[in-house]
């Protein structure tokens, strides 16, 4: 403890094309290692950190939804504007969409190039199917006078639904892109990665997404 | 909000030439002297033909070493910034008594409070925090480079980013005048119609940008990327609390993605979160923004915890004492600093039993807290302690410190509380904390880790100087805030009637003067030692005989930190080694795989500056392009799949063969 004189490494002077270490014989071998250190890939876990800050911004407009849900401001509620059949087709459409990614994901185990992108495009139309209805939806109700500026309720229903779209829509960005990234370097390593990041947050948007379908449409709709 | 879509209103927005400031002598006089001093740096680096080499070899350089140093610039530069608008506050209010109104209009004051706050904690202790844990992290975890380098110089380039919207806020239009967090419904649009809230909430969605993805960054770092050997209960003190940060940093910072994005939605599009008709719910505001704000002042102090243990138990020649309990400490913080952000508004009035419980949890911190206090008095107990600057800075913090957080649990008395809120007290409190912590933390790390990044130390005379004239400036300008503040005068208020309060703030503009002279000696010190920079050179890379694994490399560390990755088996690696006679390699070395450098950080960060700028203006047409450009570049970068090269084994000889040279010319 109370010695810090520190040795110095002695003066000789190595020069290239010298013989590799005598590492196990040497002392201070057991103090660094001889051979190139591979720490692993830590793309799945910050992406899954990612998420999970995602998942706060959500959490954010969850309870924000949850103060404001009930302040119709003398609007209209949940009641009077939602098209539960219409929220039923769009749930559906994403919940398949997870089930399409999925089988992308299978057949890349697989190594199978052409499937993996066929189930892709399958995933990419049914979010922008999706998307679609939920513009739809936003449109009607605008035109009905209930846009985010009638109430506190409608802005934060707004505000949460909408961030979902936005993220849904980002997703098919992501994912065209990946598409011709695919073709062109086809299933190596970090197109794999990319394809499981893809997947993660394809996921996590249908979980949202749950969420969003029982907490404001489903209890919206009760009185 | 698009009802007058004029031309000249697609493409201006509401930019005219009424922004200029050009009414306004003190503006116009910054603007002069900022104007003269870019061109002379511009000048200089034309003349000395230093833009190819600050291009490639900083700006698009993705080496944690370098982003750590270009962090710590930044923090710098807005330090002046904001510790200009400090001193003109304390000008004008040890001024501004009954007739004589001083020489800020209340317009231009609130500006400058707001921007303070700002600045001091977006632009220069978050820098600064970051720029250090960036530097220092993978060094002390034995690692190449963090686990994204690329995000990692994007990151620094957001928080660039919002760091220049605040700075053009000064001379493009003006800034928030509604104190640091920007309550509605004051910045909602009624209350606040003009560009400075737009100002606040791009240039922090920017900069907030940069510092979760550096969260996500350096967490991914230090959980995967540890030398063999480092368990958890072996890492470094500071690596520890940079990971606490960083949790902090990911589980806080969406949270004020979210409260401004509503805020913004709130302003752009008239929607309903914060206002006062509609059913909306400006509590609800205050609310999230401190369930961010609450872990942020955590965010800030703990990585300068983790300085001072590394600081009292090199300097103290010790051990740490209680390593496990500086980390149980350390992770008591970072739960309870979520359980306590309603004690920023106990006037909410949300009853007394919801009162009670986050005075208690406020309380309950100090308990940790203090048990890290005594850890570092037992680490210098019977240690053969030597004052080098680092070491008086962590002293002058013990102290200075523990006078703050027994203010702060004064403060968490609801009742007191209901007579302190937004007083002075108040003010004295939270400058007391973070100028007695993380300000002397940030600055003992800077001085203990300049050796290790530039291969010199610092001059110690002016360390000395800077280190007087800070402790001795703090309390002149900080104690009469708190005599004042139980006097019950408020905060933020640029004009007073009665002359028996001016004496206090006579003294503390005095003490803010002597602050002045503080930070004038940092400049000096930096200017000096650069200067004698042979005679303080560090040729051993270990100039304080450390105990972490920083020191075991050459100052400054190669590209590549460490030839051969280290093995560890004990938590002060670097003395455990030295202890047992370790003898560095010096041959057999392999070609080392490192990531290349790019521009698209500079690149997409530097548009996403246009976009803030066209929605703070709101010039529609540039900020959709802006926006469909950025998505466009981040586009093109992922289509680029070469992203690393090796160093050869020649090249890491070289560099190896020249440590030898210089450790042997001066063993």
């Amino acid at each position: 403890m109370r010695n810090p004189t520190a040795p110095l490494p002695s003066p000789a002077i190595a020069t290239a094309g010298t013989a590799p270490p005598q590492a196990a014989a040497h002392p201070s071998a057991r103090y660094y290692l001889t051979h190139e250190h591979h720490p692993a890939n830590s793309t799945l876990l910050g992406f899954w950190l990612y998420l999970m800050s995602d998942c706060l911004v959500f959490a954010c407009l969850f309870a924000a939804y949850a103060v404001l849900g009930r302040s119709y401001a003398a609007g209209p509620s949940g009641a009077d504007l939602f098209d539960l059949p219409l929220v039923a087709v769009n749930t559906s459409l994403l919940l398949l969409s997870s089930i399409t990614y999925g089988f992308a994901m299978l057949e890349m185990q697989k190594n199978k190039l052409r499937p993996v992108l066929i189930w892709l495009g399958i995933t990419g139309l049914l979010g922008a199917g999706f998307i679609g209805l939920e513009l739809y939806e936003f449109m009607h109700l605008i035109h009905e006078g209930a846009g985010p500026q009638r109430s506190a309720f409608l802005t934060s229903f707004f505000a949460l639904v909408g961030t979902h779209g936005l993220h849904v829509t980002f997703g098919i960005v992501w994912l065209v892109t990946l598409m011709f990234q695919l073709k062109r370097h086809g299933l190596g390593l970090e197109n794999r990665r990319r394809l499981m990041c893809l997947s993660m947050f394809w996921h996590f948007l249908d979980v949202v997404w749950i969420g969003v379908f029982t907490f404001v449409y489903l209890m919206g709709v009760l009185p | 909000m698009f009802d007058q879509l004029d031309l000249t209103k697609l493409i201006f927005g509401r930019l005219t030439w009424e922004a200029i400031p050009l009414h306004e002598p003190i503006l116009l006089a910054t603007f002069a002297a900022v104007v003269l001093g870019g061109i002379a740096l511009v000048g200089a680096l034309s003349y000395f033909k230093l833009w190819g080499y600050l291009w490639r070899e900083w700006f698009t350089s993705i080496d944690h070493k370098k982003i750590g140093i270009m962090y710590c610039i930044l923090g710098l530069v807005m330090l002046l910034r904001g510790f200009a608008d400090a001193l003109m506050m304390r000008l004008q209010q040890a001024m501004a008594f009954g007739d004589q109104l001083g020489y800020l209009p209340p317009h231009h004051y609130d500006q400058i409070f707001t921007a303070h706050g700002v600045i001091m904690i977006f632009f220069v202790a978050m820098p600064l925090v970051t720029g250090l844990m960036n530097y220092v992290v993978p060094l002390q975890i034995g690692a190449r480079d963090v686990a994204f380098p690329f995000l990692n110089n994007f990151s620094f380039w957001m928080t660039t980013s919002g760091a220049a919207l605040v700075m053009m806020s000064l001379f493009v239009g003006e800034f928030a005048r509604t104190g640091w967090l920007a309550y509605p419904p004051l910045s909602g649009i009624i209350n606040s119609p003009d560009v400075g809230v737009d100002y606040y909430i791009w240039s922090l969605q920017l900069a907030g940008v940069g510092t979760l993805l550096s969260g996500i960054n350096l967490l991914a770092t230090i959980v995967k990327m540890r030398v063999p050997g480092m368990s958890m209960m072996r890492m470094p003190v500071f690596t520890w609390t940079a990971l606490c940060t960083n949790v902090l940093i990911v589980a806080a910072f969406p949270v004020l993605t979210a409260v401004l994005g509503m805020l913004s939605l709130d302003r752009y599009v008239g929607s309903n979160f914060f206002t006062t008709e509609f059913g909306g719910n400006a509590m609800m505001y205050v609310n999230l923004i401190w369930i961010w704000g609450h872990p942020e002042v955590y965010i800030l102090i703990l990585p300068l915890f983790g300085v001072f243990s590394e600081v009292v138990a090199t300097y103290s020649r010790k051990r740490l004492f209680g390593y496990s309990s500086m980390v149980y400490a350390t992770l008591a913080i970072t739960i309870l600093s979520y359980l306590v952000w309603l004690h920023h508004f106990f006037t909410m009035g949300s009853g007394a039993s919801v009162n009670s419980f986050f005075g208690i949890t406020t309380m309950i911190i100090s308990i940790p807290t203090g048990a890290k206090i005594f850890n570092w008095l037992f680490t210098m107990y019977r240690g053969r302690i030597t004052f080098d600057v680092p070491m008086m800075w962590t002293i002058g913090f013990m102290v200075t410190f523990v006078i703050g957080g027994m203010t702060g649990v004064l403060l968490a008395v609801p009742p007191a509380d209901f007579v302190l809120h937004n007083s002075l007290f108040l003010i004295a409190h939270f400058h007391n904390v973070i100028i007695g912590g993380v300000l002397f933390g940030l600055f003992a790390g800077i001085t203990y880790w300049f050796p290790k990044a530039f291969g010199y130390k610092l001059d110690p005379f002016w360390g000395k100087c800077s280190f007087w004239f800070w402790l001795i400036g703090f309390y002149l300008a900080f104690m009469p805030l708190y005599v004042l503040g139980f006097m019950g005068v408020t905060r933020r208020v640029s004009h007073f009637e009665d002359p028996s309060l001016q004496i206090w703030f006579q003294i503390a503009a005095f003490g803010a003067v002597l602050i002045a002279l503080g930070i004038a000696s940092m400049i000096i010190q930096f200017v000096v030692s650069y200067i004698r920079r042979e005679s303080l050179r560090d040729t051993t890379g270990d100039p304080w005989d450390g105990r972490t694994l920083e020191w075991s490399t050459s100052s400054p560390p190669p590209d590549y930190n460490f030839a051969f990755t280290p093995v560890v088996h004990d938590s002060d690696a670097w003395w455990d080694m030295k202890k047992n006679g370790y003898v560095r390699p010096q041959s057999g070395f392999l070609p080392i795989h490192m990531p290349k450098n790019t521009a698209a950080g500079v690149v997409i960060a530097a548009i996403c500056t246009v976009c803030g700028f066209a929605l703070i203006w709101h010039m529609w047409a540039l900020a959709v392009l802006s926006f469909v450009v950025t998505i466009a570049t981040v586009i093109i970068h992922s289509f680029n799949y070469k992203r690393d090269y090796h160093i050869p084994a020649d090249q890491v000889l070289r560099t190896e063969n020249e440590r030898t040279r210089l450790l042997a010319i001066h063993a």
